[in-house]
């Protein structure tokens, strides 16, 4: 049973990476960027949900939508004042910019809500079920992060590959100067996926500190790198690669600190990365488009 | 009075003086074509046209209209569509997918109307229809490049180099394909390197020589110009 028990928590911790892991995939695949400061947007997620539970006594279903609106917003805002200006400059100086911009969040958080660890009233207040006579323990979190994440899997595809938005996105994706022949606003679509990613980072976050309940304002920096890994993992730009990355990276932690040793766990999570990226350069579902003479 | 009108254009990349001083005009049904060597400034031409880039001066006017600053994106809803070169199809989307991108600005129940069209002038894209554009050969990229302008209802079509890389009786089918639109009332600019083709089919012609433009005429009167016959059509 303990297997069994280790399985589903590595799917459960796998799903949270998976969603925050989205939100990296898709902003790379349309702004070809990496956005370091996606994982502090997950921290601010988890705070804003905090505060309204905790200090305005809303529900936490309404925390959750609260949360999930304010990091949309926070996700607009970031491109359009750092990011949007950078749009012609090399990649070097737009990572320079959002390893500032996570600083930025970082120390925001820390002039807000001060250093000392808050407790992270858990979302989920559900007993949990037991089975085969108590040997077998399931967190009603668990279903409910893996449940979520099942929904955000099939919403997004169902986005990209049905609705005339999902589609420009992937046009973008591809080739911006076409896309912005079509009519297709680009500007306006890059803010889209922001807006998708950082709202997904919200509901990442939440469902983070509700397993894992301490908030502080570096909360966000180690799952958003794990995530980053796993979106590589799975082959960066690519959805449903961000999704598989996600959820090997979290069976495979669960697994090195159930049986190797706590302290050995993120080494062997990114050995196993340096493997798979050996053995195939472009991730497991990615795939390595030929630059064009 | 012209539907598009250029004059005196300007347009830098850096320090570098692309296109000088490019005067043309499109009247309204026509096809025009832009001709010349490479690095004269034809594709930077369509491209200022189209909004892509900006013009150091000069003025460029659709149906009366200034185009100076309009974005890009803002185009097609003017009826200006730029089939670009190397057709820039996105392998990525299926055939249909492409076309629908082509259709962004317009409503789901008109692009569906206009889809079908663009499958009776082109029925091979309709047997492709659920593949990726990237599996499709060069000829069928091309079309689905122009099929996806089309898409736009587009009252003035741009064409860069629809002809490039295809073997020749491909080239054959586009021409006739392009002077099949302008037959149905598209307003066609053509910027090719085949000058012999384009000219036969175009009822003007631009010569565009390191920026400027050297000499314009009728198709046939270039065709048959002492100048232009050594310098593009082999003599």
């Amino acid at each position: 049973m303990g297997l069994l028990t280790n399985v589903i928590n590595g799917v459960s911790l796998g799903s949270v990476y998976a969603i925050i892991a989205l939100g990296y995939t898709m902003v790379y695949g349309i702004a070809k960027m990496l956005n370091f400061a996606h994982g502090d947007i997950i921290m601010v997620g988890g705070y804003l949900c905090f505060c309204a539970v905790q200090y305005l006594g809303l529900p936490p279903l309404v925390g959750v939508v609260l949360a999930c609106a304010g990091c949309t917003c926070l996700g607009i805002v970031i491109e359009r004042l750092a990011y949007k200006p950078l749009r012609e400059a090399p990649s070097l100086a737009v990572l320079i910019t959002a390893i500032g911009v996570s600083y930025f969040l970082q120390n925001s958080a820390l002039l807000i809500w001060k250093s000392d660890p808050k407790v992270f009233p858990s979302v989920v207040k559900l007993p949990t079920l037991s089975f085969f006579g108590g040997q077998l323990n399931v967190s009603p979190l668990s279903i409910v992060t893996v449940l979520t994440c099942i929904a955000v899997m099939v919403g997004l595809t169902l986005f990209t590959q049905r609705t005339k938005m999902g589609k420009a996105m992937r046009a973008c994706s591809e080739d911006k100067g076409a896309a912005q022949l079509m009519g297709i606003d680009v500007n306006a679509t890059i803010s889209m996926v922001f807006a998708i990613g950082s709202g997904l980072a919200a509901i990442a976050g939440v469902l983070l500190c509700s397993a894992y309940p301490t908030l502080m304002p570096t909360t966000g920096s180690l799952p958003g790198i794990k995530a980053f890994t796993a979106a590589v993992f799975g082959g960066i730009g690519s959805i449903p690669g961000a999704m598989l990355g996600g959820i090997l990276l979290g069976i495979i932690e669960i697994f090195a600190k159930a049986y190797i040793g706590t302290e050995l766990a993120d080494a062997i999570v990114f050995g196993v990365l340096i493997v798979v990226l050996l053995v195939r350069p472009a991730g497991l579902l990615g795939t390595f488009v030929p630059e064009k003479v | 009075m012209s539907m598009l009108e250029v004059s005196d254009l300007n347009v830098y990349y850096g320090s570098i003086h692309a296109v000088k001083g490019v005067s043309f005009e499109v009247n309204e049904g026509e096809i025009v074509t832009l001709i010349g060597a490479n690095g004269a400034g034809k594709s930077t031409t369509l491209n200022t046209v189209a909004g892509i880039l900006r013009p150091r001066s000069g003025s460029v006017e659709f149906e009366g209209e200034s185009l100076v600053g309009v974005p890009a994106h803002k185009m097609v809803q003017r009826g200006i569509a730029l089939c670009p070169e190397g057709r820039r199809v996105f392998g990525n989307l299926t055939v249909r997918e492409n076309l629908e991108m082509g259709a962004f600005t317009r409503p789901d129940d008109e692009a569906r109307e206009t889809r079908r069209e663009v499958y009776e002038r082109f029925p091979r894209l309709k047997e492709r229809r659920h593949q990726l554009a990237a599996t499709l050969s060069g000829g069928e990229q091309q079309m689905l490049a122009m099929g996806r302008a089309l898409m736009s209802k587009p009252k003035l079509i741009m064409l860069d180099e629809p002809s490039m890389g295809l073997a020749p009786i491909l080239v054959a089918e586009i021409f006739d394909i392009i002077k099949s639109l302008n037959d149905d009332g598209v307003t066609v600019l053509l910027v090719e390197q085949n000058a012999r083709k384009a000219l036969s089919i175009a009822d003007r012609g631009y010569v565009l020589e390191v920026g400027g433009v050297t000499k314009t005429g009728t198709g046939a009167d270039l065709l048959h110009d002492d100048d232009v016959r050594k310098a593009y059509l082999g003599g």
